[in-house]
């Protein structure tokens, strides 16, 4: 038994080897950079390799860095919360109204956002919200305004629409996922046992389809932290995140030490709010076995 | 609660008299094109155990769902305890429900489960507690609550989804195949125990099951029901004696059935010819419908009504020699096939009918080939015609 079981854990080993190498080359050995240089002295266009915790204690005592992570964080979960709440309503509607021959072609439909780069869709945003944009035209055709609005573009406002839209089929997925696996002879017990649907949504539903809704803000969470491309577009560059802090610090004031440090402290800071979401979907998970 | 009598024929006699909790009247349902439910009605008396029997597919499951109020139907009537359910949704109705899958909340636990449906009891929480306590008591599991729901056996699950409906009190108990995920013996023994809860609660259960031993097991009364249609209503022993159609006969157990030629009407019955068993009259009693799809008339009878004797024998039954053509040896059955002499007389065909006998002491199994004496009465013979 013992020998098998080695046999087929090494079999395992082999098979996963040639991805998993590919992973540590382009992902364990840039991050091990990242967190060298974050200890190392910065020499004015040059690292020098002595070592330092002088980047951290910079980092966690600058007040504009404390404001743009905050913004960061601030914007991501207001990102998270209204993705998941547009989210739940179309991926109910996918589960329980869409006749289950048609489920498939509804999940194609919600992928075509994805047939075009993530660059372009951020960029149409900027068009639809700009000065001489699709809404402010639309506007002025019909009369409703004479000068085009200015607050639609360049805001949190317009990163977080922008953004919503971008990750939606990300929350749409595991939500639907989480519906999909509820026995519908539980919903017909909530009605059976006194309870108005309504009711049997708050006490059924959605408590099972928690591990989806967790699992969704996360998927959600994570990415729009580090987000760049909308802060810089969108944004108009004007409210940066923390990406952008760190792109300015790598290149443009090339400060690889204090960038990697920014670089290793929000992801501190991801890794510890990941670890929560993570602990907080065991306890639905624990559940559903 | 009533007081629960040992008797079955008292428990029974008691219940024919009651008066109606759940009237359906000319209830039709369609699923599209298919025509689910072609005209129910059907009576079942309050404290009754009923049962609706028939194969996968016959309606028996949509009909218990409209009764619960999870399907709408064309037209007809439904009534519980005479109130028109005519627009009452499933919520409101006082009717619970055991589903076949048992629909525990996986993230409740087992007290919580049993719980559920008294949100809006007024009782107070200790209260609460109390009655979960000794719903769970009712079913056996008293000291359970804590447990998380995921981590039970199917047949506790089994126990949480009654004592959550019965909680509730409801007027009518619907089973769904309730029994139909359970091993063998775990399920005679849930048998015994739901007929043994059912006298103590005095709540009318109505039981959905494809499993012809498990309804005339555990019913006062069974509806047998075929493509959306009753076949047949009546007590276990009518049905299984005096089926009052080949389709019933055939799905309830085991029937033997020879060709039958009607002779003469007589005063007391109907006097027929059956190649085999000579002139016969069959008792008006024991006189049902052949099917559409059947040649002529036929008789039937039981495995078990009949047995294998020694050639001399006296008493008031029937005596017909035979060939054993087949044996098949249970343990405690032996099943005969037999070949009853002049049974081709009619038209060639050879029928061997199948004789059950208990295997007690000092009874040997007969061999392939020996001669034998069948005995039989023409009580046990029901005519099709």
């Amino acid at each position: 038994m013992a020998t098998g079981n080695r046999s087929q854990s090494a079999q395992g080993l082999t098979l996963i080897a040639p991805p998993l190498s590919y992973a540590l080359l382009v992902m364990a050995a840039p991050l091990l950079t990242i967190l060298a240089y974050s200890f190392l002295k910065d020499g004015y266009l040059t690292v020098i390799r002595e070592f330092t915790l002088e980047n951290y204690r910079a980092v966690w005592s600058d007040p504009i860095v404390r404001t743009i992570m905050l913004r960061s964080l601030s914007v991501a979960a207001l990102v998270t919360l209204v993705t998941v709440v547009l989210a739940f309503p179309v991926a109910y509607f996918l589960s329980f109204v869409v006749a289950p021959g048609r489920k498939a072609m509804w999940l194609f439909l919600i992928t075509i956002p994805f047939w075009t780069s993530y660059l372009i869709r951020v960029f149409l945003w900027k068009v639809i919200l700009g000065y001489n944009g699709v809404v402010n035209s639309g506007l002025k055709t019909l009369g409703v305004i004479e000068q085009p609005l200015g607050f639609l573009l360049y805001n949190v406002n317009s990163m977080v629409i922008t953004l919503a839209h971008a990750y939606a089929p990300f929350a749409i997925l595991p939500i639907f996922i989480a519906l999909e696996k509820i026995d519908r002879s539980l919903l017909e017990a909530g009605r059976d046992l006194g309870e108005s649907r309504a009711m049997t949504f708050w006490r059924v539903t959605l408590p099972l389809a928690m591990p989806g809704v967790v699992a969704a803000a996360l998927i959600v969470f994570i990415p729009t932290i580090g987000d760049y491309v909308t802060p810089a577009l969108i944004g108009g560059g004007k409210i940066p995140m923390i990406a952008n802090m760190i792109q300015s610090q790598m290149l443009d004031l090339d400060n690889r030490p204090l960038g990697s440090a920014l670089a290793v402290t929000a992801m501190l800071i991801v890794a510890v709010l990941s670890l929560i979401f993570v602990a907080l979907n065991r306890r639905f998970l624990k559940v559903r076995q | 609660m009533t007081t629960p009598s040992s008797s079955t024929a008292a428990h029974r006699a008691r219940t024919a008299a009651a008066r109606p909790m759940i009237e359906i009247k000319g209830v039709h349902k369609h699923y599209g094109d298919y025509h689910a439910l072609r005209g129910i009605d059907l009576t079942i008396r309050a404290g009754e155990f009923f049962s609706l029997l028939g194969p996968s597919g016959c309606g028996k499951t949509t009909l218990l769902r409209t009764i619960a109020g999870f399907e709408d139907f064309a037209d007809g009537v439904v009534l519980i305890d005479g109130q028109d359910m005519d627009g009452v949704a499933a919520n409101s109705r006082p009717t619970n429900m055991v589903f076949q899958s048992y629909a525990i909340f996986p993230h409740l636990s087992v007290a919580e489960n049993v719980g559920f449906g008294l949100r809006r009891d007024p009782r107070s929480k200790a209260e609460k507690a109390a009655a979960i306590e000794e719903a769970l008591e009712m079913v056996g599991l008293k000291g359970y609550g804590k447990r998380a729901a995921h981590a039970l056996s199917g047949g506790q699950r089994q126990r949480v989804a009654l004592a959550r409906a019965l909680i509730l009190k409801p007027k009518v108990l619907l089973l769904d195949e309730p029994l139909s995920a359970l091993d063998r013996k775990m399920r005679e023994q849930m048998q015994v125990e739901l007929i043994k809860l059912q006298r103590q609660v005095g709540i009318t259960f109505v039981l959905v099951t494809h499993d012809q031993e498990e309804a005339l097991v555990m019913s006062d009364r069974i509806a047998v029901m075929f493509e959306g249609q009753i076949a047949q209503m009546d007590g276990p022993e009518a049905l299984y004696a005096r089926p009052t159609s080949r389709r019933v006969a055939n799905f309830i157990g085991v029937m033997n059935f020879l060709p039958a030629r009607i002779l003469a009407e007589t005063a007391s019955g109907v006097e027929v010819e059956v190649p085999g068993l000579g002139r016969v009259e069959i008792p008006a009693a024991n006189i049902s419908q052949k099917d559409a799809g059947d040649e002529g008339p036929s008789v039937g009878f039981r495995p078990e009504a009949v047995s294998l004797v020694s050639a001399s024998q006296p008493g008031q039954s029937r005596v017909t020699p035979g060939v054993i053509d087949e044996v098949v040896y249970y343990g405690d059955m032996t099943y005969y096939d037999v070949r009853l002499d002049g049974s081709a007389s009619f038209d060639g065909k050879a029928r061997p009918v199948r004789i059950a006998m208990r295997n007690v002491f000092g009874r040997d199994v007969q061999d392939v080939g020996t001669r034998a004496n069948v005995s039989w009465s023409p009580g046990s013979l029901v005519l099709f015609r």
